[in-house]
């Protein structure tokens, strides 16, 4: 999110402590909510955090995602300080949950620049449909395709709640620094973003890369695995993609590749008491 | 002597296919040979696990057969085709 006037967004969160480099560290955010508190209600003017959560950029990706007033669930200041030898083991946030498509949104704000090497975030992008507690996945050192963040001043990420990743190593001479806000949707998430382009890209389940696939469609992009996603391992991530957007799409015969279509067709053939 | 481990997980469970991931853990403290590690790229020196055990590598473990699953949807879980390798080096003298 290069893009999304950093000057802006660094100048909102730094009024938070007066000077980069000082903000507080630990679980004692000086303006925290409480859980479970609509984000409308959080961090009323004057806050600098509230600034920035305000600007119409970062409001509009937020109610794109989990919809336009969701409930706080926490937040926190990393700080890794120059010269810290260790990273995190590679982790997922919180716990194993039950299955389900609604997701939590965090948001990872960087105010100061982050150099390569400088202990910029780890992520596995497409991590997030692999259940895994985060004990687990400590044990992978590098995944190909991973990437490490580093970028200017003001930067914003923003994961799913299930994405892989870890904070790194910091040799550099700078202190890193970067506030976390996870938020929790209290509406379906469908079609919440701007869908102008939706009609037209939207496909229906005979999206079939054995038959005819779609040139320009939803299943056509949701086909491009990452690198690390080889081989027919490749398929179940696809469903998975394929579920969530049937979830924000609110379609549910949306299908790629004809995994789930099939198993709707046959069911046909049994009789009740078989299914 | 101390043992040296690579945690190899390939795109599927065949020693011949492709590495997606990878781990190295090293008893003897940098005292042995010269481990494989990434290049700027972050791309690993050997592209299947048959390349690691060509290169005097010992395979410990290989993944077992999952179980089929169940009537509900497939669930992703921790990458799936994981081997270990060993190797052991004279250290001091």
């Amino acid at each position: 999110m290069k893009e999304l006037a950093p000057g802006k967004l660094r100048r909102a969160l730094h009024g938070l402590s007066g000077s980069p480099g000082t903000l507080p560290s630990g679980s004692d955010s000086i303006e925290s909510p409480e859980s479970l508190t609509p984000l409308e209600d959080c961090y009323p003017a004057p806050s600098a955090l509230g600034e920035v959560l305000r600007l119409p950029a970062v409001a509009g990706i937020i109610e794109s995602l989990v919809g336009s007033n969701p409930v706080f669930d926490h937040d926190f200041i990393h700080h890794i300080p120059a010269g810290a030898p260790r990273g995190q083991h590679l982790h997922v946030d919180a716990v194993l949950e039950p299955a389900a498509q609604a997701f939590d949104i965090q948001l990872f704000y960087f105010p100061t620049a982050v150099a390569k090497g400088g202990g910029g975030t780890r992520f596995v992008p497409g991590s997030h449909f692999r259940r895994a507690r985060a004990e687990g996945i400590a044990r992978y050192q590098h995944v190909l395709g991973e990437q490490h963040y580093s970028g200017p001043p003001g930067t914003l990420l923003v994961f799913h709640q299930g994405l892989w990743h870890a904070g790194q190593p910091n040799p550099s001479g700078e202190d890193r620094w970067m506030y976390k806000l996870r938020l929790n949707p209290r509406v379906p998430q469908q079609r919440l973003w701007n869908t102008a382009d939706f009609p037209g890209l939207h496909n229906d389940p005979r999206d079939h890369s054995f038959a005819r696939p779609g040139s320009h469609s939803v299943a056509q992009r949701l086909r491009r695995m990452a690198p690390w996603q080889k081989g027919h391992e490749g398929r179940y991530e696809q469903m998975q993609r394929a579920a969530l957007w049937r979830y924000l799409s609110g379609d549910p015969a949306f299908d790629v590749d004809f995994y789930q279509t099939r198993q709707r067709v046959r069911a046909g053939a049994l009789r009740p008491g078989e299914r | 002597m101390r043992q040296q481990l690579l945690y190899l997980w390939l795109a599927e469970s065949a020693l011949d296919t492709e590495v997606v991931a990878w781990a190295v853990y090293d008893g003897a403290k940098g005292g042995g040979p010269a481990l494989p590690s990434s290049d700027a790229a972050g791309a690993f020196p050997y592209a299947t696990g048959l390349e690691v055990i060509e290169s005097g590598w010992r395979l410990l473990q290989a993944p077992q057969a999952g179980s089929p699953v169940g009537t509900t949807e497939p669930l992703l879980g921790e990458l799936q085709f994981q081997f270990i390798f060993e190797r052991w080096v004279a250290i001091g003298s």
